[in-house]
């Protein structure tokens, strides 16, 4: 094991559906925000290893590591292995069914790592360090006795029950009235030995204090069984089995389970060029990712969450409406301001860290798109809309009609200035065309028909004349510009141009010409190359989407196989891929590529299952 | 006895208590949630037990106006001050006797001195309900003067 600061493709998830925390290779957690995604981090380790706080569970030797998630769950297992024995670390949030929580005391939050000795004899480190407010205030950890070890900060309560003895360290300087700030402990574990820590955070009293013992072993039972039965209704049967269901599993963490809302990531500030100032928090809801994560919940089955999903997103746009905004925290809210946190070093010295997003005061049209699309999947051809979802849609449908040959920033969230991006010409493109089908069927009612058809006429005419670029052969970025983008793949994902007509194929050779510099991986651009960001993940997925739907089968496969050699050993995705390194880049694990691995995952298995039939028709 | 004034200056004050208490919680006074906390000696469930725990604390203090006002009319006086000084008294009577006894009587709250137990989980209150947050006996104390003075003001003598 490496003693170097670890990298972003070196941590895994763990959490609840309310926070999540990231445990590195390394036994440590982090990062943790309690009691929201968005909330301060009392583990903040990845964006300033000195004072960000962490907690450590490794052997005192050296040791060589592996780690695994329990099949079908996530609750992640650690293996440490030294020359005197071997150690397995089981980190989880316990999760269960709202049934059973009702017949249990079980903390607000809570945080469960395990130690349990498998071989011989291993002398084990425990460091437990927490920074209150993204490591802005030392705690003040108090002996509780056998209630445990407490930490009051604001309105709530941090509590560590352990199973084991912790000695408190203080600041030397200070003497014995100085605050206890960190919890240290060695202890020797003989095979067949285990201890385990519970920390919990309470915003309310009487806090729950969770006994150790035998309620830690129930509750990994209870998570696992809670998994287990959610990863089994997924009805997905094809390709990347493996892959696609830990994709499933990294949305149901990312989706905050009170409101349906599911953030991009549950970091932020984990940078997109190593060193660089691309730092954005990603601790929010987009409506970007709306119509891809319905599709994607409702291709694999999980029509409950798709329902949550979509009832945060009317929620969420209902005060806003016809305006839309890009994102929203999961209580639907406006996103804090952005703020820069500049006592934090940042990963790898990547500043400024910044809180809140600016993005969300920007204009980007395909917002539109994306809702419309995301309730007009849900609620196919044969369901009806209620009186609210249809008053949104008619609103959305003249929003649309006025607004979408304006400038704009695009989905890349692009902040020097507004430009006629093509894909949001597309997006609008689609809200109408979409608004117009469910009117056909019936399931839409009084919307502006003749003036819905004239403008989406209109935006197919100049998308394919002002958005395609004849001299490079291939629909570009923006309006009469000569910037190639990898979202042009989605002209054919979204039902707008054949993958196979000859303006897609060729636009797909210069996607490929020009923003794939290695085998599976795409740039989003050609100005991502400029600013030395990594590859984006999601792009590559949209490549294996468009081959599918080419019909280039094999091709396809051997595209996805490349891209998901670049996820790391569990299975997780960044944002971005250093083409160079295969490091991954920006905030992790990504929602967003996680539900391109889905989508082209479920394109790949239609396309191969229509194949499969065309050739037995023509047997 | 005037039943009438009782009726409304204890339903009264009962509300403004009540909210005081919730509203103390929501600004981060304390963290002491006292519908929580009484609605889980009948049952876990944190929806349930607060939703039980309301109507048992108001309840509760609507019964404790009764004796305000028994008070008040055996000393034959009702004046905000009065009333106010009766609620200290309260306060403090809650603060040192009945808080510190809780898990004896709570059937779900922890000992300090045995730790946490599978049935019993709920961290005990302490001396002055100081667990719960440095400024809880501050938001007790003006909670139960505030529900006494507006007893006292208000409610007139037969």
């Amino acid at each position: 094991m490496s003693a170097e600061v670890p990298k972003i493709q070196d941590y895994a998830i763990i959490g609840n559906g309310r926070s999540a925390a990231l445990v590195s290779n390394r036994g440590a957690i982090d990062w943790l925000c309690w009691p929201r995604f968005d909330s301060a981090a009392i583990f903040a380790a990845i964006l300033d290893p000195k004072i960000g706080g962490h907690w450590s569970v490794r052997p005192a030797q050296q040791s060589n590591t592996s780690r695994r998630y329990i099949d079908n769950t996530n609750v992640l297992e650690t293996e440490f292995v030294t020359a005197s024995g071997k150690i397995v670390v089981t980190d989880f949030m316990p999760v269960t069914s709202e049934e059973k929580k009702r017949r249990l005391l079980w903390p607000e939050h809570e945080l469960v790592r395990q130690i349990r000795c498998q071989e011989g004899e291993i002398e084990t480190m425990v460091d437990f360090r927490p920074r209150l407010d993204y490591g802005r205030t030392a705690p003040n950890i108090k002996n509780c006795g056998k209630l445990g070890w407490k930490i009051d900060f604001g309105t709530g309560a941090f509590i560590l029950v352990s199973e084991i003895e912790l000695d408190c360290f203080k600041q030397s300087s200070l003497g014995e009235a100085a605050a206890c700030e960190a919890l240290l402990c060695k202890v020797v574990l003989k095979a067949g030995q285990s201890v385990a820590f519970s920390f919990s955070y309470s915003a309310e009293a009487p806090a729950v204090v969770p006994p150790p013992g035998a309620s830690i072993a129930e509750k990994l039972k209870l998570t696992i069984d809670w998994w287990r039965s959610w990863a089994g209704q997924s009805k997905y049967r094809g390709p990347y089995q493996r892959q696609v269901t830990r994709s499933a599993l990294v949305l149901k963490l990312l989706s905050y389970g009170p409101s349906g809302a599911i953030v991009a990531a549950p970091t932020t500030s984990l940078p997109e060029a190593p060193g660089g100032d691309l730092n954005w928090d990603y601790r929010f809801a987009w409506l970007r990712d709306a119509a891809s994560t319905v599709h994607a919940l409702f291709g694999l089955g999980y029509q409950d969450d798709a329902k949550a999903f979509v009832d945060w997103l009317l929620h969420a746009t209902r005060l806003t409406r016809p305006e839309l905004r890009i994102l929203y925290d999961v209580f639907g809210e406006r996103a804090m301001p952005e703020r820069q946190l500049s006592h934090l070093s940042g990963f790898a010295g990547s500043r400024p860290v910044r809180i809140g997003n600016a993005a969300s005061g920007q204009l980007q049209l395909d917002v539109y798109g994306e809702v419309v699309e995301a309730v007009s999947h849900f609620i196919g051809e044969n369901e009806k809309l209620d009186h609210e979802m249809q008053k949104m849609l008619r609103q959305c449908a003249e929003f649309v009609c006025e607004h979408w040959c304006e400038p704009d920033n695009g989905m890349w969230e692009y902040r020097d200035k507004r430009r006629p991006y093509t894909h949001s010409r597309l997006m609008c493109w689609v809200a109408l065309d979409r608004i117009l089908q469910m009117n056909a069927r019936g399931q839409l009612r009084k919307v502006h028909t003749k003036r819905c058809e004239a403008e989406r006429a209109r935006i197919r005419e100049q998308i394919e004349r002002e958005a395609w670029n004849a001299k490079l052969e291939t629909y570009v970025q923006a309006f009469g510009g000569e910037h190639v983008d990898a979202n042009a793949l989605l002209l054919t994902y979204h039902g707008f141009a054949d993958a196979s007509s000859p303006r897609m194929r060729q636009t797909h050779a210069r996607i490929r010409e020009k923003l794939s510099r290695r085998r599976g991986l795409v740039y989003r651009n050609e100005r991502s190359l400029e600013l030395r960001e990594g590859a984006f993940a999601l792009c590559s997925f949209w490549e294996v989407d468009f081959l599918a739907r080419s019909g280039r089968l094999e091709e396809a496969r051997e595209i996805f196989e490349a891209a998901l050699d670049f996820a790391n050993d569990v299975d997780l995705f960044a944002e971005e891929i250093d083409p160079e390194t295969g490091d991954a880049l920006g905030n992790f694990p990504q929602a967003f590529t996680h539900l391109g691995v889905i989508t082209a995952a479920l394109s790949l298995r239609d396309a191969e299952a229509s194949a499969v039939h065309l050739a037995r028709q023509s047997a | 006895m005037n039943w009438s004034s009782w009726l409304i200056w204890g339903f009264a004050s009962t509300v403004v208590l009540t909210s005081i208490l919730a509203g103390s919680q929501g600004i981060g006074m304390t963290r002491m949630n006292i519908p929580y906390m009484l609605g889980t000696i009948f049952t876990p469930d944190r929806d349930r037990a607060k939703f039980l725990g309301f109507f048992l604390h108001f309840g509760n203090g609507f019964a404790f106006s009764l004796i305000y006002v028994a008070a008040f009319q055996s000393l034959g006086r009702s004046t905000w001050w009065f009333g106010a000084l009766i609620g200290l008294v309260q306060a403090l009577f809650v603060l040192t006797m009945l808080l510190p006894i809780l898990p004896a009587l709570h059937p779900r709250m922890a000992n300090e001195q045995r730790g946490p137990t599978v049935v019993k989980q709920l961290e005990p209150p302490g001396f002055l309900g100081l667990h719960y947050g440095i400024r809880t006996p501050i938001s007790i104390i003006i909670a139960h003067v505030i529900f006494g003075a507006i007893l006292g003001a208000f409610y007139t003598m037969k």
